[in-house]
């Protein structure tokens, strides 16, 4: 069953927050890197550079303070460091995970490859993942921050599997890596933490495995602590209402994409966890008006009460261009404001949350 | 005496050098895949390809040389999505897989291409060149897979569609150079078989590409085991040599069960290494599990057992491609 979000939501509403209604604003963790950044990642693999490894670590740090503050700076409730650090979602974890390795990238489609990784023996927990970038986003943050950690199903199914009978028993083992690696966070002060699992979306049929990984992941770990689920692009009435058993605080989902199409899924039966839904598209290059993202949050009261109610874009912006992902993010917080003030001044019905009042 | 031919229905993932260099020419999008006029420096990269792909063959020791199908930028829907009556449409998933191509949307009579004919004359020039004692296998999608594939925007009719493919498919067959073996990629009679009583109409479509040429063929079947009516027919009625069986996926009983019970063709091609996971299987356990097939069946002997992964290999990183090339090959020398 659901975890208990109504005990950990609170410490997310900031001090000087002006209205009574709250509806977290958060992002779902990717954003674009500076060009300068990816200059310096092929700098540093450049034989005839002077540049070298801690030249880079210099650079990520200054583009991940640099990017928490562009997230403070549009207004966001809870940041994230934009993953500036991060290559991609899977490689970034197995690099640092015992037990995989890499041969070369595959194919995709077209010219676009993926340096899809194999276990070639079980998996184990080495050196902490992302409690160094956790502590370092942290320190330069004033508002809360939040850690995006890629779920064991997409761990384990986007990887060639050699070692483990099933890939279902690599995911479990991978899910007590995750765990573990989740209480060290919480230790560093973490209290936010998203675990992303799109491959869930390309075979829901495996929805209980997912169910049994997450138990892993919270397994010890308090309530205080917010744990949401990322999944996007799916058909999402084949995983409700099972989502619903996840032990989970908030589930988080890109509906913006395919125009809220599947909301009427999520209304029977009552959904359980705290919704974060996806007000901004993640793949167009035009910044939604203020106006269009109020109604799209609108979309949301149909399935959930605004204190269960969390606002992100689709997913990850990392592929748009910057200032159309600052845009965005800008624009989304202060449809946010807008739509809680007119939520404290009754303007809005929440039995009906689209009609015009 | 059977025959042991190690060999491959190709699609070979790119050389990553290639990778690199193709996509500086061609770029990432949609509208950059290949549309069958690439300029000379793109054909230029191909041909570099096809020379390390069969080298790579001639290399591990194959029986049967593959062109390697390195320009199918959209795998086993090539021959469409290159064709002056298909438009490409949207990106679509490939099967169960993490992979993606051009949904294609056939708008008009699909005429003579050439395309596939061209690489294979280019493939046995370098085959010949190559000295060693191997022929030419030539790959196409099964009529079946092909329209399942694709979207008719102009036949109207299911069966209509899958004749007019068979047609386009054995008129293409029809301008390929000599070749030993022709490899009818068919995964979708798996994934998604006809429905009961439209068997026929699938094997039809097949007996004509079939009929189109007097090499061996083989329909590759794979991602699973057949259903056991579908089987019967595919055996009776496809005017393939052999049948490409699938004995990684899938669960390996149902397909020992059909041959038990329904017969074979007279070759047969096992899918025996695994075109999607990376650990490189032993040439011994390989030769054992054909013991091991051979020893379930009833029969006295095939002519030819193929020894085949049970996919296309482009899922793989390039030097775990290579590998599986040699676990073949050493695999038909264990059997020797």
């Amino acid at each position: 069953m659901a975890r208990n979000p109504s005990a950990n939501r609170e410490q997310f509403r900031p001090n000087d927050h002006p209205n009574d209604a709250f509806l977290l604003s958060t992002v779902v963790g990717s954003y674009p890197k500076p060009k300068w950044l990816n200059r310096a990642d092929e700098l540093v693999s450049d034989p005839d550079s002077k540049f070298d490894e801690s030249d880079l670590a210099e650079a990520h740090d200054d583009a991940c303070r640099l990017i928490t503050h562009e997230h403070e700076r549009s207004g966001l409730d809870t940041v994230v460091d934009g993953e500036m650090r991060r290559n991609e979602m899977v490689e970034f974890f197995a690099d640092r995970i015992d037990g995989y390795e890499f041969n070369g990238p595959v194919k995709v489609w077209g010219h676009n490859y993926f340096d899809k990784p194999s276990v070639v023996e079980e998996v184990e927990y080495d050196e902490p993942w992302l409690v160094d970038e956790f502590e370092f986003t942290s320190n330069v943050a004033e508002k809360p921050v939040k850690v995006p950690i890629t779920g064991p199903y997409t761990l384990g199914f986007w990887a060639f599997n050699e070692a483990y009978p099933s890939t279902e028993d690599l995911v479990y083992d991978l899910a007590d890596l995750v765990n573990e690696e989740v209480e060290k966070l919480v230790e560093a002060g973490a209290r936010y933490i998203q675990i992303d699992e799109p491959a869930l979306a390309t075979t829901p049929e495996d929805h209980a495995i997912v169910g049994e990984a997450l138990e892993r992941i919270v397994s010890g770990i308090d309530e205080e602590v917010r744990i949401g689920l990322h999944v996007c692009y799916g058909d999402y009435s084949r995983i409700y209402p099972e989502i619903n058993d996840y032990p989970i605080d908030e589930f988080d989902v890109e509906l913006c994409n395919g125009d809220f199409e599947q909301i009427p899924t999520f209304t029977d039966p009552e959904f359980e966890p705290d919704l974060a839904l996806g007000v901004v598209d993640a793949h167009t290059a035009e910044i939604e008006p203020v106006e269009e993202i109020k109604a799209n949050i609108r979309q949301g009261l149909r399935v959930v009460p605004p204190e269960k109610l969390t606002i992100s874009p689709d997913c990850g912006l990392k592929l748009l261009p910057r200032e159309i992902a600052y845009g965005k993010t800008e624009n989304m917080v202060t449809a946010v404001r807008e739509v809680e003030a007119e939520i404290d001044a009754g303007e809005i019905d929440l039995d009906n949350p689209l009609a015009d009042d | 005496m059977t025959e042991r031919v190690a060999a491959t229905p190709g699609l070979y993932p790119l050389p990553d050098w290639a990778k690199e260099t193709l996509s500086d020419l061609k770029g990432h999008q949609k509208g950059d895949l290949l549309s069958g006029d690439e300029s000379e420096a793109i054909v230029e990269q191909y041909d570099e390809v096809r020379a390390e792909y069969v080298d790579d063959q001639l290399d591990a020791g194959l029986d049967l040389i593959s062109e390697g199908q390195g320009r199918w930028d959209d795998m086993i829907a090539h021959p469409l999505t290159v064709h002056d009556g298909v438009e490409t449409g949207g990106i679509v998933r490939y099967y169960d897989n993490n992979n993606f191509y051009r949904d294609p949307r056939v708008v008009d009579d699909l005429g003579f291409s050439g395309d596939v004919a061209r690489e294979l004359e280019s493939a046995r020039d370098l085959v010949a060149g190559g000295a060693a004692d191997a022929s030419l296998a030539a790959t196409l999608p099964g009529p079946y897979s092909l329209a399942a594939l694709a979207t008719d925007e102009h036949y109207g009719d299911e069966a209509e569609f899958q004749a007019a493919i068979a047609e386009f498919l054995a008129d293409e067959v029809e301008a390929f150079p000599a070749h030993d073996t022709l490899f009818l990629l068919e995964p979708s009679l798996v994934t998604e078989p006809p429905a009961e009583g439209d068997e026929s109409t699938a094997t039809d479509a097949i007996a004509t590409v079939a009929d189109a040429t007097d090499a061996d063929v083989v329909v590759q079947t794979y991602y699973g085991a057949l259903g056991e009516k579908l089987y019967a027919h595919l055996v009776d009625e496809a005017g393939a040599d052999a049948l490409g069986l699938d004995l990684v996926a899938g669960d390996r009983d149902d397909t020992v069960y059909n041959v038990q019970e329904f017969g074979s063709t007279d070759s047969l091609s096992l899918g025996l290494v695994d075109g999607q996971n990376t650990l490189v299987e032993e040439a011994e356990t390989i030769a054992e599990r054909v013991e091991w097939f051979e020893s379930q069946i009833p029969a006295e002997g095939f002519d030819r057992t193929y020894l085949t992964p049970n996919t296309e290999l482009f899922y793989l990183p390039a030097n775990k491609y290579r590998e599986k090339l040699s676990a073949l090959a050493a695999a038909a020398e264990v059997l020797e």
